[in-house]
Parts: structure tokens; C-alpha cells; sequence
């Protein structure tokens, strides 16, 4: 099997790693980087536990290779919080109870992030269409779309 | 014990420096390597064992594989590599090809379709695929690049079967032209899954109309059905029946009945072909109401 080596941006600083051609993005996430707060559900594409930020657009990392990332700029759950301060969504999801086993919240919080970056103020619609890819066995979801809504609030207000 | 997060099998990736070197590839390692998009097909097939490719050849940085061009004449190009997401982005897309726009949206999550591309979807000729009837409806040409060089393979001959297609070994589809659409067209993609969104469909209905002074109802109709025969299937008699005389609820019913007889599901996992037949008429009723209305709403 072809072996390669890639460089990208993982939240912020650049790593250069050694991968094997079957390798996914999240497997090398969490198996050679150690960046574990990205979850692996599925490794089909559906559950969304494994979603992270591509280049700005939220992308289940199990479904594409470590190779196909040369060059890139990820951002994982790990990268939101600023100077060891969660951020302002990270905060909402709390104080909202949107956590409950917590597997599916890292990418919760990716595709919640990704849909303020592009929509500041998304109805409740948008929200779940945002979020349609994440899948949670625990809350029922309610708490989830009142803690992007409190986000949103916050981030408006500076 | 099966492992229930099984990893993707051993394969050597190839990233071709040009198309012909893709090509030739390819051709050389017929049946043991394939072109990859975006990948949302190809690795669930692998990992669970129905694919067993050596190679997987990494197509998308090719020229002209990232394009996404209107232009007045030729129509809209969208180059192979182009994800969903940047399709469904596009304002003068969505104001062109509406029922393209709409069908894209519905095809599983935002993050997949970050990844999932129209061109893949339609290589991989499922009969369930979200997009190929709107591409069909919109008479949607592949540029296809092979041993010989480039050809256009048209949608309306390309599918052979579930998972088959006219792509012969060495082929890379490079793009797909989708010539000026009609003008005032209004579309509407009815999907029925077994949740509300995201699930492959059980039935998928695509709707194309738009003004046609040359009809003696003054509108051309056209349907494309998803999932209920072995290939993406656009139902004529629906279009002459619209066609030929004036539109009524009566000439609508008729219509959806003519779609209803012109499907072949099969019983499987996700519904029984008894079931797909009655939800073919009731949901092309219903996609035909909804684009009846739109055309309304167009001549005010």
C-alpha cells in the first residue's frame, strides 16, 4: 500500500505527518495526532460525530482520506475555544443542557459553528437543516437548537 | 467478533498529473481501479467489502475538474470535482436550474454534500439517486475523457442498471454540461424517505415545466422517477398527456396515473413495489400540483 507524506493546518499550527493511503482524516486525527474530541460513530457518512471544518466548511472526516488533505486547514472541536476559554457556543450548549453522553457534541458544535459563520441568524429551520447530519440519541435535540439560538444572541451582542 | 468500525481495506492512491495519464491508468488496471470524487459512495462500498479496488485514482485536481460556469450560450458547466454545497450556493444556479438546486438539497447532510458531488452521484447510476433526474430533465451532456480523448456521453443514454453506466475502462467523466434550460421552467423534487430528511429514497419524483406555445395546453411537462426502476426513468406519456390538452384536475390525475403504469419498483429494504406504485401517483400528483401552482404564480 502507498505510504504519503502530508502537510495541513490543524487548528492553527501546521503538522506534517506520515499516513498510509487507506487512512481516513479522522483516523489520523486521533490516532497519530491524538486530537481525540473528534468521535467516531459510523465511518459511513451519517452520524456526523466526526465533523470538522475543511477549509471552513464542515465535512465528515471519515469520509475522506489523510492523503486528500495536503495543503488544507482543519479545525477541530479542540480549536474553538480561544486562550483556554470555550467559546461563546461551546458555552451556550452548556448553560442550555444540550450535553447529555456528550459523543455527538464535538460535531454538533462544528456544524453549529460553520452555520453562524455563514448565517449569523438562522431561524429554527435552518437550524435543523444545519444540523440534520448530527445525530443524538440523548437530548432529543431541543436543548441543541436553544443553545445555537442563545449563540447567536450572544455573538450579536458582542 | 465483527468489528462494527471496520477500516477501509489496503489501496495504493494515485494522483495523475493529466487526464490522459489518468486515462491510461485507468484502462491499463481495467476492473482493479477507479476514478475518486468525493468519496461518499466509494468508501462506504469498500469498507463494507462490495468494492475491491487496488487503486483509487484521485481525479479532482485536474483542469477543468473545479470549474462551475454559466454561460448565455453553451449553458452551465459543472466540473466533475464540484461539491454539492458550492452547486446549491450559487444564486444564479438556483434562479436557472431550480429543480437541480432543490433535488441537490435533499441528498443526505450539509457536511456530506461538503464532500458528495452531482457527477459522482450520477456515475455511480443508483436507481435512487437524488440529482440524476433533474440532470436528465435539464438534458444533461457528460464531457467524458477516455483512451481516444474526449467525447459527450448524453444522461438520456448513459444509464445501463442499477450501478451500470455507458463509462467504458479509462474513462474520467470530466464534467456536466447542462445546456440553457427552458426559459420560465419551475421545478419541484418530491422525495419520500423513511425519515423526513437525509434518507436514500423510497420514491423520488422530479418535476419539470415550463410554457410551451407550441402544446395545445401551452405548458411542457416533463417527470423523471427515482428508485423505482432499475435506471433513472423519465415517464413520456406524463408530457403527453399535459401536452395535448387543456389542464384540469382530471388531466392531472390522468397524468399521474400514466406515471404510476410506467414505473417498475422492486420490493427491498426500503419498501415494497406494491407501496411505490400508489405513492408514484400520489406523490407526481402532488409534485404536479406544486409546479402547476408555481407556473401560476409565474404569469401573474
Amino acid at each position: 500500500m502507498s505510504l504519503h507524506q502530508v502537510s495541513m493546518k490543524i487548528n492553527g499550527s501546521l503538522e506534517q505527518v506520515n499516513v498510509p493511503a487507506n487512512m481516513t482524516l479522522l483516523t489520523m486525527l486521533r490516532e497519530v495526532v491524538g486530537l481525540t474530541g473528534t468521535k467516531n460513530g459510523c465511518t459511513a457518512g451519517e452520524c456526523g460525530a466526526c465533523t470538522v471544518l475543511l477549509d471552513g466548511e464542515p465535512t465528515n472526516s471519515c469520509m475522506i482520506l489523510a492523503v486528500e488533505c495536503e495543503g488544507r486547514e482543519i479545525v477541530t472541536v479542540e480549536g474553538l475555544g480561544e486562550e483556554g476559554r470555550l467559546s461563546i457556543l461551546q458555552e451556550s450548549i452548556i448553560e442550555q443542557g444540550g450535553v447529555q453522553c456528550g459523543f455527538c457534541t464535538p460535531g454538533m458544535l462544528i456544524s453549529a459553528k460553520a452555520l453562524l459563520d455563514r448565517n449569523p441568524n438562522p431561524n429554527d429551520e435552518q437550524i435543523r437543516a444545519a444540523l440534520v447530519g448530527n445525530l443524538c440519541r440523548c437530548t432529543g435535540y431541543v436543548r441543541i437548537i436553544n443553545a445555537v439560538h442563545q449563540a447567536a444572541a450572544h455573538i450579536a451582542e458582542g | 467478533m465483527l468489528n462494527p468500525h471496520p477500516g477501509l481495506p489496503e489501496f495504493d492512491y494515485i494522483k495523475p498529473a493529466s487526464l490522459v495519464e489518468a486515462s491510461q491508468f485507468l484502462a491499463q488496471h481495467a476492473g482493479e481501479a477507479r476514478p475518486l470524487l468525493g468519496g461518499t459512495d466509494t468508501f462506504v462500498r469498500m469498507r463494507d467489502g462490495f468494492w475491491k479496488d487496488k487503486y483509487l485514482v484521485d481525479v479532482k485536481s485536474l483542469p477543468g475538474m473545479n470549474d462551475l460556469v454559466y454561460d448565455p450560450v453553451n449553458g452551465l458547466r459543472i466540473g466533475a470535482a464540484v461539491p454539492m454545497n458550492r452547486v446549491i450556493r450559487q444564486p444564479e444556479i438556483a434562479r436557472l436550474y431550480p429543480l437541480l438546486v432543490e433535488a441537490a438539497q435533499t441528498v443526505a447532510s450539509y457536511q456530506l454534500r461538503s464532500r458528495a458531488t452531482i457527477i459522482g452521484n450520477i456515475c455511480n447510476a443508483s436507481p435512487a439517486g437524488d440529482t440524476s433526474g433533474a440532470c436528465m430533465l435539464y438534458e444533461g451532456v457528460l464531457e467524458v475523457h477516455g483512451v481516444d480523448g474526449l467525447r459527450d456521453e448524453p444522461l438520456a443514454a448513459f444509464f445501463k442498471g442499477p450501478g451500470r453506466t455507458a463509462l467504458k475502462a479509462g474513462d474520467v467523466v470530466t464534467a456536466l454540461k447542462l445546456p440553457v434550460p427552458p426559459v420560465g421552467n419551475v421545478g419541484h423534487y418530491v422525495k419520500l424517505g423513511r425519515n423526513k430528511l437525509s434518507d436514500l429514497s423510497i420514491v423520488g419524483v422530479s418535476v419539470l415545466a415550463y410554457p410551451d406555445a407550441a402544446l395545445a395546453s401551452g405548458f411542457h411537462f416533463r417527470v423523471a422517477l427515482a428508485s423505482v426502476a432499475p435506471v433513472p426513468l423519465e415517464v413520456g406519456a406524463v408530457t403527453e398527456v399535459l401536452g395535448s390538452q387543456m389542464i384540469t384536475a382530471d388531466t392531472l390525475d390522468a397524468a399521474a396515473v400514466a406515471a404510476m403504469d410506467a414505473c417498475n419498483p422492486i420490493d427491498d429494504v426500503r419498501g415494497s413495489a406494491r407501496y411505490r406504485k400508489y405513492m408514484v401517483r400520489n406523490l407526481v400528483r402532488r409534485g404536479l400540483d406544486r409546479v402547476w401552482l408555481k407556473l401560476g404564480q409565474q404569469g401573474q
